[in-house]
């Protein structure tokens, strides 16, 4: 029985907390979010000179051929940290599905850059303002030939490469593009500018294929549940920063006399935030057994992991706020800088919504073990 | 990460369920839900006493007591291992966990060595129900406000008063209790701790009528009881240090509701029609079994990670202190959700369905919402405990216990 990292992995997600907290990762979320950067390039190449990027790829790659849990670790730090830099879509997302669906000539081609940080890679799924089906794709592709418009990319700006949900001949296709004239890229506004989002209109632009004709709906699944939980680190990393925050400031800032944090009515909001940010914690590492160990039972481990830990980032970031009062009203005060982080990661792999559903969906595939085990 | 249990511990866990094989059934291969008799009842008792002593014999009873106790010394881990074997089969249950989980250990640390092998040995074998006598009327969650008193008399205490919410008081032959030996000390300062014996004469049992119709509880009336001296555990004035010990355990370590959870909310909504579809398909309902599921797969999970942390001889963190207020509330979400899933029908006690699962997880879960630490109770240990945040003010600090308001 062993649910927990290994001393190493720790150590590593140790580091990586020393490196961000050194870098200044938070103060540099909120200056690429002042000044409408999309991201911190020092940063990005800092964490790329670190080899974080290729923390997955393997040593005949070039990468450090590492697992996901040690990319889970980094994760959470990152999340704690809100870093500023392009790491869940090039990462969790593109270079996945390079992993799993290119050929080896792609791979060959890519996994290096990827690890020197030549190329930068992102995932390119919503059209309309409405969550994405198979049916309502309409980027379409004819030959390898890829023409429409894609929206709410996430770091596109900085990225070569994208890997765009199209529709072909035989059904939904994943297409890899190289992002060049063919492709007109614009920034987009966001309710979290500290992390650069993007429009992407491609014109007859040259898009190689991921996988089989027709199968990228499944693939984009499969692909989808894998970084969930890389995601739902992420989302620890920032539902504990925020109960860190509100624990300090409770006990600090004094109101009719006493700690605020003597109230009972602060004590159990904070009480509530740990309850959720504990089960949520379990629940991701379930998930991260369920990636690490290519289990059967990952479509549901991640699904689970991804409602616990959004609905935990939203509770953390949002109540935060309210024990900081006013002051966690202000642009100053780093509470917005979390809620805003909370809300995006729990819309860059899909709402909580489409999780709790595909959660049921799973369910009513495989017969549910948690009753059984009688644990 | 893995699930497996190492070599060391397969062979434990291959023994536990060796045996649970040849003395008991397992609860997949049953088919009545009560086959021991409804709990409370005489045939219940039996069954109890019965599966009691059959573990004692073989060592499992409390296998993590020392040998001479009847324990076989086995680790935390070894003890989980049992509770998850045991956990698969039907066997009577309830009879005697507040015992053995709450006297057990205040014995075992404060008893003297001759008490220990006259009392433990039974207390373990069933042949001996022990209970705990720490609420009072007017002392719940505050539990040192208790006022039940002990009067030094020669080699004896007199004991004048009353306690309430007392599990099995009924058929129980021994008490831990805590009572005030001195009102014109501090609150905490004037409790001394005691064992008694149920059969003393002047002790008056009355079962107290619950919400669910039944009397698990009891209120317990002492009038001019005496307890030997010789009785008392940890010294005088000792009395809150020696329940506080016990208290904790009992408000972290409560365990999982038991009842109706996702899974069976889940086979519910697949049966149940909605307006010509099933339940199931109805997009409020799965978001609700949804978050259930999370939570219970949440709590679960919780344990393993516990259970890491013994397998690797690390002390556990603090997470296990969110199960019971997790599990109660999802208890009472999804007996409501069961009951409103029939509309107007829902009210009806009916042998037609399986409702009575949601009826008594409904009504049960109000009262495990109180038992053993509050919610909110429980959440200002998780707020002091674990997150260190400062207690209240109190209007009770520095005033004898006789000059602290009472509100009567």
């Amino acid at each position: 029985m062993n649910l927990d990292f290994s001393d190493d992995q720790k150590l590593l997600q140790s580091e990586a907390r020393k490196f961000l907290e050194k870098e200044q990762s938070l103060q540099r979320s909120r200056s690429v979010l002042d000044q409408q950067q999309a991201l911190d390039t020092d940063l990005w190449q800092q964490i790329v000179a670190m080899g974080w990027t290729g923390i997955r790829i393997p040593e005949e790659y070039d990468g450090l051929g590492l697992g996901h849990l040690e990319l889970c670790m980094v994760a959470e730090e990152l999340g704690r940290s809100l870093a500023p830099v392009p790491f869940s879509s090039s990462v969790y997302l593109f270079t996945e599905a390079v992993i799993k669906f290119a050929s080896d000539e792609i791979k060959q081609d890519l996994l290096p850059k990827l690890v020197t940080g030549e190329c930068v890679g992102t995932l390119a799924i919503t059209e309309q303002l409405l969550a994405p089906t198979a049916q309502n794709m309409n980027v379409t592709v004819a030959g390898n030939t890829v023409s429409g418009s894609k929206i709410a990319v996430p770091d596109a700006g900085i990225a070569t490469h994208v890997i765009v949900l199209c529709k072909g001949q035989k059904g939904i296709e994943l297409r890899l593009v190289e992002l060049n004239e063919d492709c007109n890229v614009q920034k987009q506004d966001t309710i979290d500018d500290s992390r650069g989002h993007f429009s992407i209109d491609f014109r007859n632009a040259q898009g190689r294929l991921l996988g089989d004709h027709g199968e990228g709906w499944a693939l984009l699944q499969n692909l989808l549940d894998q970084a969930a939980v890389m995601f739902s680190f992420e989302q620890l990393g920032g539902a504990q920063a925020t109960l860190d925050m509100a624990t300090n400031y409770a006990q600090q800032r004094f109101a009719f006399g006493r700690a605020i944090g003597s109230y009972q009515a602060i004590k159990h909001k904070l009480a509530d935030m740990y309850i959720k940010l504990t089960l949520a914690k379990s629940n991701s590492y379930y998930g991260a057994w369920a990636l690490s160990t290519e289990s059967a039972e990952l479509a549901v481990a991640a699904a689970t992991a991804r409602v616990s830990a959004t609905q935990a980032f939203n509770y953390c970031s949002q109540e935060n706020i309210q024990t900081h009062g006013g002051n966690g009203f202000t642009w100053e005060y780093d509470c917005h800088l979390f809620y805003r982080r909370a809300k995006l990661l729990s819309l860059n792999v899909g709402s909580l919504a489409t999780w709790k559903e595909k959660l049921i969906h799973g369910l009513e595939k495989t017969q549910p073990t948690n009753a059984q085990q009688g644990v | 990460m893995n699930f497996n249990d190492t070599e060391q511990q397969a062979q434990f866990r291959a023994k536990c369920s060796a045996w649970l094989k040849n003395n008991a059934q397992l609860t997949s291969q049953t088919s009545n839900h009560n086959p021991h008799g409804k709990a409370g009842s005489p045939e219940f008792l039996d069954a109890s006493r019965i599966w009691q002593k059959k573990k004692f014999d073989a060592g499992w009873a409390m296998l993590h007591w020392p040998k001479i106790y009847g324990g076989l010394e086995a680790s935390p881990l070894e003890r989980i291992i049992w509770g998850q074997e045991e956990a698969k089969f039907n066997v009577p249950r309830g009879v005697y966990e507040i015992g053995l989980g709450m006297a057990g250990p205040v014995m075992m640390q404060y008893a003297t060595e001759q008490q220990k092998q006259r009392y433990l040995p039974p207390m373990a074998a069933g042949e001996e129900i022990w209970c705990q006598l720490f609420s009072e009327p007017s002392a719940g969650s505050d539990v040192a406000g208790l006022r039940s008193k002990a009067v030094k008399d020669g080699d004896d205490w007199i004991i004048n008063g009353q306690k309430v919410w007392t599990s099995g008081a009924q058929f129980c032959d021994y008490g831990i209790i805590v009572v005030r030996h001195d009102p014109n000390l501090d609150k905490h300062a004037g409790m001394t701790f005691f064992f008694v014996d149920m059969k003393s004469p002047g002790i008056d049992i009355k079962p107290i009528k619950q919400i669910t119709g039944g009397s698990s509880f009891n209120e317990v009336y002492f009038n001019d009881v005496r307890i030997p001296d010789s009785q008392r555990l940890g010294a005088v004035g000792d009395g809150w240090r020696v329940a506080i010990t016990t208290l904790m355990n009992e408000r972290l370590a409560v365990g999982d509701a038991n009842g109706v959870d996702a899974a069976e909310a889940f086979e519910w909504a697949k049966g149940q029609d909605d307006h010509g579809q099933a339940l199931i398909e109805n997009r409020a309902v799965r978001e609700s079994i949804a978050d259930w599921y999370c939570q219970a797969s949440g709590l679960k999970n919780t344990k393993l990670r516990t259970m890491s942390a013994l397998s690797k001889g690390d002390t556990p963190g603090p997470e296990a202190s969110i199960t019971k207020v997790v599990s109660a509330n999802k208890l009472q979400a999804i007996g409501n959700f069961g009951i409103d899933s029939l509309d107007m029908a829902g009210m009806l006690k009916t042998e037609l369905s399986d409702v009575h699962d949601f009826h008594n997880a409904w009504l049960g879960s109000a009262g495990l919402r109180i038992a053993g630490g509050t919610d909110e109770i429980l959440k200002n240990i998780i707020a002091e405990r674990v997150l260190g945040l400062p207690q209240d003010p109190r209007a009770d600090k520095g005033l004898a216990f006789k000059d602290i308001p009472s509100g009567s």
